[in-house]
């Protein structure tokens, strides 16, 4: 049975992937292109305003894949890897959970499953260290903002299960909508002390002592020794349609592993077919 | 937790735990782990393959959209 499950769950996250590849080829790659425009732009007017100043410019280092190859075949490799490891993961979830949801049936729980891991991997963890285009993040952070984020990853799901964990015991005495209610106010408060204790990344050390007290590592205007502006800072259309169309992969990813997962699982766990209900009668099943 | 189901529907099975299934269940977590940090993590704030920046050059792209913190 594990077996089949897992396999299913893989294969789930695999069109996933495939369809949130899609997706980016779509709408996410005309943005990282104007982000990666914007970069080019501002490190050639830099390059400009350190010649002036006399300061040493760094050479660019050399492309190993073009931006065809990239915008194509690395993003799709990406994706769908991704669905196919998330897919994966999340039959592992859904095993753990079946025989202890109470009555809860298998399509259901594939949502709920698919739910928890949208908002537990990706989603949580996002309202606090927000997807960036390239040309925002400063290569000296990396290291702290890559560990940053994976602790909100890991304390988004760790949270997510103890509330899960926490409702169930609650039940006996609140009942399912109360005991759910507590749960998830349970979880937002402590995912909350969480987001607030952790720093904003433009707070980072590295960050403060080269760029002053900014929030983020968006990039600002750039400005000559006289103080004028000799290149915009980031604009904040491609900023937000890039955050946005983020979001709705990932919706896309983990609502296409719930839904077609749903009914593989259902004819795996609950088959009815054997006795064909006769036709205008309900369904108590497949209500 | 089961507010969602009809009343009167049957649960489903328990499938684990029993020792064969356990492992699978890790097997597959760990795997998918690996996965996950080939895309999102290596060769940024840390490396397996030292200065190499082949893979996170090729899913370069997915590693922003994704979410992951890059460069």
């Amino acid at each position: 049975m594990e077996k089949r499950i897992i396999l299913r769950g893989l294969l789930a996250g695999a069109v996933a992937g495939l369809l949130s590849f899609v997706f980016a080829r779509i709408f996410a790659e005309p943005q990282i292109n104007q982000a990666i425009d914007y970069e080019s732009g501002r490190d050639a007017a830099q390059e400009l305003l350190d010649k002036a100043a006399g300061l040493p410019v760094e050479a660019a280092g050399p492309d190993l894949f073009s931006r065809t190859v990239q915008a194509n075949v690395g993003i799709g490799t990406g994706m769908i890897l991704f669905g196919a490891a998330m897919g994966a993961l999340f039959a592992v979830a859904y095993l753990l959970c079946l025989g202890r949801v109470g009555r809860l049936r298998a399509r259901s729980l594939s949502l709920l499953v698919a739910g928890g891991g949208f908002a537990g991997f990706y989603l949580v963890p996002f309202l606090k260290y927000p997807a960036n285009p390239p040309a925002i993040g400063h290569p000296d952070t990396i290291k702290e903002r890559g560990s940053l984020y994976l602790v909100m990853v890991l304390c988004s799901i760790v949270f997510l299960v103890a509330a899960v964990w926490l409702g169930q015991r609650l039940q006996a005495r609140f009942g399912n909508w109360n005991a759910t209610l507590l749960a998830a106010g349970a979880y937002a408060v402590a995912i909350g002390i969480v987001m607030a204790l952790l720093p904003s990344l433009g707070q980072l050390a590295d960050n403060v002592h080269t760029f002053g007290n900014h929030p983020t590592e968006t990039p600002l205007p750039l400005e000559n020794s006289q103080g004028a502006i000799v290149y915009p800072g980031f604009p904040a259309d491609v900023l937000f349609s890039f955050r946005l169309y983020s979001v709705a992969a990932q919706l896309i990813m983990w609502s296409t592993i719930g839904l077609v997962f749903a009914p593989m699982a259902q004819r795996l766990l609950q088959p009815t077919a054997k006795s064909p209900v006769p036709a205008g009668s309900p369904d108590p099943v497949a209500a | 937790m089961s507010s969602l189901s009809a009343p009167g529907t049957i649960a489903t099975p328990v499938v684990v735990p029993n020792a064969k299934a356990a492992l699978w269940l890790v097997g597959t977590a760990f795997l998918a782990l690996l996965v996950y940090y080939f895309i999102g993590v290596d060769q940024g704030a840390v490396s397996v393959f030292g200065n190499d920046m082949h893979i996170h050059e090729f899913v370069h792209d997915s590693r922003h959209f994704l979410g992951f913190p890059c460069h």
